[in-house]
């Protein structure tokens, strides 16, 4: 199990590298350029050079590259464009909020999920698993901008629940959250139902009624960790999912996260910003997948580390 | 030496299980009735989907209800009633005096349990023992079943052992609380040959060892003759012959068991093709009126499509369902009915 992680670990690094490499290669066939952006209007032509000669611009992109990763991996992300301040400290402000909101999310997706999957199965065709089916059939629907927008509609304006928009408080947390997790949470939902409605049919559960041990056992102990394999594929996919709904999200909600950060990146031309904005989501989304691997390893001792 | 079994364990009285399903109702066990002694091994065979599985999982109060469903008669376990019993009181029994090992030993261990986990839970269950003395329990077990390094292989997967190790477990968990009654439903069907002969031989001895009185479920009419004391030979829901395996190999009584015993292949004889039985059997929604055999029977007369005869004591040991060993076989059907046999 060790070594399996360690070698895991070992495997992200060409992973990283080749992502900062299409992140970068991305920043430069972008239209714009952030010299004359810089420059501002009406900058004369030697003006614009000269920026472009400081920031480096007017070097090969394969020596940008190098001299960019080699920075990088000195903690180094260059600074922003926009005010100079270094790209790392910026990112490190919004970087908690972002993981707080993914974190909410995914315990939604994760908890709400499973726990409507299991109800449904157990109670297959009743009232509550057709609800419960309905319920998620709309929230793989509905996209999650409009959402959002819905449930700041009912539940601030008017019923005045919830705070419209900003960051700070478990209240403040509870709609974008939702907003997030519910596309997800309805997934998780489908896949626990079908995977534990496999499960149950399954001789090994004869074997434990035949051992005498209570239902609740039955389908807890013996079917939940089998049905949970599949489960955790689509919550690790989900994490990818997630990372783009926070650009979203915190748009809708206007909250200062990472995603927010790289969308305004993104208008303002700030290449330095925007690169290390997504190569540090992207670690993020790697150690996820990384974790994912390791969960699945736990509950299915059949997958061959080698 | 002749065995002698006295004291009665299991008496099973004109059992039915129906399946109520949208083609319409399955007879799938229709009235069978047997006993079984202590230390006894009783055979049931039959053909696939002649009703002895469901037979044994509605011993034990199994049936995947709906759409099955036990719509009479009596389960007698040291004489009291199971069918009477709360779900509860079954879950006490299920795995502690009565316990089963399944056709399947590739799927009936869950995958994500190690050996050892799954017959410890079994005995803490049952045995109120603590999680250290189970788990020894279960290692003493598998050592018992004769599986080398026992404390080794209790804690790995049901992935990392052969088939016929997974069936060596399955019985460790079923004899570990040690059972009065042990269901075995095809225990070596899914087996190598070699490996068959070892798994019945250990059910045989630890039998001889633990005075467990055994069902055994097959189709193989070899094994029966090893193995077993008695047999029940089902057909479509019924018993049709009930008698000694030793009677059942040299004097068959009802044509089917004949059958059956003539579809063998034979050292003895000099054979280029296998007797078979012609016809099918028929479909559990429409089963004949008669007996279920006579649409397929040599012998069959009128009579035979009209109705099926009790099971008849032939002698100490042999009951037999069938005209041929009635008084009336002789005479016209027509007179039966006058007579007025159900």
């Amino acid at each position: 199990m060790f070594l399996f992680i360690v070698r895991r670990i070992i495997q992200t690094i060409p992973v990283l590298l080749g992502v900062s490499l299409v992140v970068f290669l991305i920043m430069q066939m972008v239209p714009g350029d952030p010299a004359t952006l810089l420059a501002g209007e009406g900058a004369t032509k030697q003006t614009i050079e000269m920026i472009r000669h400081q920031l480096g611009l007017d070097r090969p992109v394969i020596i940008q590259y190098f001299d960019y990763v080699v920075h990088v991996l000195q903690g180094d992300f260059g600074e922003s464009l926009r005010n100079n301040r270094p790209v790392l400290d910026e990112i490190m402000i919004r970087l908690p909020i972002t993981i707080e909101l993914a974190l909410a999310s995914i315990f939604i997706t994760v908890v709400l999920g499973m726990l409507a999957g299991i109800i449904s199965a157990t109670k297959q065709y009743s009232a509550a698993d057709i609800t419960i089916m309905i319920v998620a059939l709309l929230g793989i629907s509905l996209p999650s901008f409009w959402f959002g927008l819905m449930l700041i509609y009912f539940f601030s304006v008017n019923l005045h629940i919830f705070p419209v928009a900003g960051w700070g408080t478990f209240k403040h947390m509870v709609l974008p959250a939702l907003t997030l997790g519910a596309g997800g949470a309805a997934i998780v939902a489908r896949m626990t139902r079908s995977s534990m409605l496999e499960v149950v049919r399954q001789d090994y559960m004869r074997t434990a009624r035949a051992k005498g041990l209570k239902e609740h056992v039955i389908i807890y102990k013996h079917g939940l960790k089998n049905a949970l394999i599949p489960v955790i594929t689509v919550v690790g996919l989900q994490f990818g999912a997630l990372l783009g709904g926070t650009v979203l999200t915190e748009s809708v909600f206007a909250i200062n996260g990472l995603g927010r950060l790289i969308v305004d990146a993104i208008r303002t031309r700030d290449l330095p910003m925007v690169q290390g904005g997504v190569l540090i989501a992207s670690v993020i989304f790697v150690f996820m997948n990384l974790a994912v691997d390791i969960l699945y390893r736990y509950f299915n001792k059949r997958v061959d580390l080698n | 030496m002749k065995k002698q079994f006295d004291e009665t364990i299991l008496e099973v009285k004109n059992l039915q299980t129906y399946f109520y399903t949208d083609e319409g109702i399955s007879k799938a066990v229709n009235g069978i009735s047997f006993k079984l002694k202590k230390g006894e091994t009783l055979g049931i065979v039959g053909e696939s989907g002649s009703g002895k599985s469901i037979t044994s999982l509605s011993l034990l109060g199994l049936i995947p209800s709906p759409p099955g469903k036990i719509t009479g008669g009596s389960i007698l376990f040291k004489g009291e009633d199971l069918l009477a019993k709360t779900e509860k009181q079954m879950r006490s029994i299920r795995g502690n005096e009565i316990s089963m090992i399944f056709q399947e030993p590739m799927t009936s261990l869950n995958p994500v349990y190690s050996a050892g986990e799954q017959i410890a839970e079994a005995i803490r269950l049952h045995q109120k023992l603590g999680k250290k003395e189970a788990w020894e329990k279960a290692v003493e077990m598998l050592r018992l079943v004769g599986i080398p390094s026992p404390e080794k292989r209790a804690k790995q997967e049901p992935h990392e052992l052969s088939g016929g190790m997974r069936q060596r477990v399955m019985i460790a968990m079923a004899l570990a609380c040690h059972p009065e009654v042990l269901i075995a439903d095809e225990p070596t069907t899914a087996l190598d040959v070699t490996i068959q002969a070892q798994i019945l031989e250990l059910i045989k001895s630890l039998q001889k060892d633990l005075g467990t009185a055994v069902i055994l479920i097959t189709h193989d009419l070899g094994v029966v003759y090893e193995t077993c004391d008695r047999v029940a030979v089902m057909y479509a829901g019924r018993i049709v012959e009930y008698t000694s395996a030793k009677e059942l190999y040299n004097n068959p009584k009802h044509p089917y068991t004949i059958g059956l015993l003539n579809s063998l292949p034979r050292l003895d004889m000099d054979q280029d093709e296998l007797t078979t039985i012609p016809g099918t059997v028929p479909s559990p929604f429409n089963m004949p009126k008669g007996c279920s055999f006579a649409p397929r029977c040599a012998h069959a007369k009128p009579m035979c499509h009209e109705s099926v005869p009790d099971l008849l004591t032939l002698d100490k040991n042999t009951e037999v369902s069938c005209w041929m060993y009635t008084s009336q076989w002789e005479t016209d059907h027509t007179i039966i009915e006058k007579v007025g046999i159900e």
